[in-house]
């Protein structure tokens, strides 16, 4: 399983979680753990999600959900998990 | 699983903090493009690195995409030319023709900076060794991307005096050939005390002869990062510091461990070494001054500096060991005045002196770094600086390095720009009474006592 994880930050907006769920899930990409909190009108969101099926490449998801981002006002961005392990686990 | 804390923890690092990975460094070995025909040797090393080292840039701008952190350059070191192109070269003009070579292959494959314009002259100068050093000024002038490193002491061998009188006239060489552009030439032009083989920084980069075929080396810094770590210790004890210190060196090398066995295994080129060392940039929030500053200094140079410094130096070492399976280079904090604001700041301040800076150089990981200096000042008095800093490395058993910019046509009080990540540099002050008589000396000095370990 190759996982990522996916971080959206940005002035909170309906539909947020809806419109890059449903990306993801349009191109295979599984959700495997959701966080999401509002700091003073800022939305945080970070999800886990699973990548083994996805129907795009890594660089495709990269600019798509940038992209995505783009169209709601928020920031998305994709980073491998293997980052996050190596820095926060011996 | 990672929890959100943690996510949020690494983004502010490289998002706020100014976390990156400095360069990913392909050393290439030359060897085998040897030969007595000077453009067959040209041919030979164009194609080998233009075929090497084809996909770094790419490979290195993939990397930087799946982990989401900036990889701010990609560069290439090369086995010292001098060994390389010796059979060749009968006069510096011939060794100028490399480095052209060299500077198209950079330019070919789109690297920043290409380094190994060398020679390892310790003990002594072989001809080639000579030519090479000679050469170095119009090779420098006429090039661009090409970085030069000359090795002239050793805790082994001791310190080469012909070839520290020979730089000094090399520095104000180059200095001259490019004063148009302040003297920017002796930026990429460093001088060395026990190099280390594989330093995947610049100008000092070289690709040693123990080293393999092809190897990758990476470069990660975050003086903003351990900065920033530092403000949440403030009014704490030394022990508490240098754990905050040494955990942030931990986590910044952990990163480097994981692009550097990335890109290998993308450029099917072994891993060699990580080397963590805090490089700052005149961005503001990347300075090795304000973690000093943050120690508790007013500025650098202020009494306590060189123990505030030897403490960070070490901590970070200690953090940066456990990170990485292969921990190499430099690994420390680097103190260059000009690409760094807190350090020119220092320095505007009347707080900041050479000779301050030279003490600092016994407990850093490098030396006196992209100091600016009077154009005007004496050959044997860069000499005579820079065998002051070789026998701090000889003696001390450290790496200790040089790299003077004697600004042609400027003088105390005036700036020096050199631009992007070399920055802009006020010029210090240097102590004029001679050394003549000393420099002029032939032969070395010998190795120390401590050298003697068989």
């Amino acid at each position: 399983m190759k996982k990522a994880i996916i971080t959206v930050v940005g002035k909170d907006t309906v539909g947020i979680i809806a419109k890059v769920c449903t990306y993801l899930s349009e191109n295979k990409v599984n959700v495997l753990d959701i966080s999401q909190t509002i700091v003073s009108g800022y939305f945080n969101m970070m999800m886990i999600v699973d990548l083994e099926n996805s129907a795009v490449s890594y660089d495709t998801l990269v600019k798509e959900l940038e992209t995505v981002g783009e169209e709601i006002g928020v920031i998305i961005k994709i980073q491998l998990e293997d980052i996050f392990d190596m820095m926060h686990r011996i | 699983m990672i929890n959100r804390s943690e996510i949020m923890e690494t983004n502010q690092m490289i998002e706020k903090e100014n976390l990156d990975v400095r360069t990913i460094t392909l050393g290439i070995s030359l060897m085998d493009c040897i030969s007595t025909d000077l453009n067959e040797v040209c041919d030979k090393i164009y194609t080998k690195i233009t075929t090497l080292a084809k996909d770094l840039v790419a490979t290195g701008e993939e990397i930087s995409k799946e982990y989401g952190i900036p990889i701010v350059n990609k560069r290439i070191s090369l086995t010292p030319i001098a060994l390389v192109g010796g059979a060749a070269c009968k006069t510096p003009e011939d060794f100028v023709q490399i480095a052209k070579t060299l500077d198209k292959a950079a330019h070919a494959v789109g690297v920043n900076f290409i380094g190994g314009y060398s020679a390892l002259v310790s003990k002594g100068m072989t001809t080639a060794d000579r030519l090479l050093m000679e050469s170095i000024p119009q090779a420098l002038k006429e090039t661009e991307l090409i970085c030069s490193s000359i090795n002239v002491g050793s805790t082994r061998c001791g310190i080469n005096m012909d070839a520290v009188r020979l730089m000094g006239d090399v520095v104000k060489q180059t200095a001259e050939l490019t004063k148009e552009k302040d003297s920017f030439g002796c930026a990429k032009l460093v001088i060395f005390c026990n190099a280390p083989d594989d330093n995947p920084f610049m100008a000092g980069a070289f690709h040693g002869v123990t080293e393999a075929d092809a190897i990758i080396n990476v470069g990660v810094s975050g003086p903003g990062v351990v900065k920033k770590a530092l403000e949440k210790a403030r009014g704490q004890n030394f022990e508490v510091l240098c754990e905050t210190i040494k955990k942030t060196a931990f986590k910044i090398t952990r990163v480097g461990q994981l692009v550097a066995k990335r890109a290998s295994e993308m450029l099917n080129v072994p891993f060699g070494i990580v080397d963590l060392s805090l490089a700052p940039t005149p961005a503001v929030g990347d300075s090795v001054a304000e973690i000093l500053q943050e120690i508790g200094l007013e500025y650098p140079g202020a009494p306590g500096t060189t123990a505030a410094l030897a403490l960070l130096n070490d901590q970070v070492k200690k953090g940066g060991v456990m990170a990485s399976s292969y921990v190499g280079g430099l690994s420390g904090a680097f103190i260059p005045v000009s690409e760094d604001q807190g350090m020119i700041d220092a320095v505007n301040a009347g707080c900041l002196t050479l000779e301050k800076l030279e003490a600092m150089t016994c407990v850093c990981s490098v030396g006196l770094d992209m100091i600016a200096i009077p154009g005007d000042t004496k050959a044997t008095t860069i000499s005579g600086i820079i065998a002051d800093e070789m026998a701090i490395g000889m003696i001390n058993q450290k790496t200790t390095a040089c790299r003077l910019i004697p600004v042609i046509g400027k003088g105390v009080g005036e700036v020096a720009e050199f631009g992007g990540l070399l920055g802009y540099a006020p010029i210090m002050p240097v102590n004029n009474f001679g050394c003549d008589v000393f420099v002029n000396r032939t032969g070395r000095i010998p190795a120390p006592i401590h050298s003697f370990k068989n």
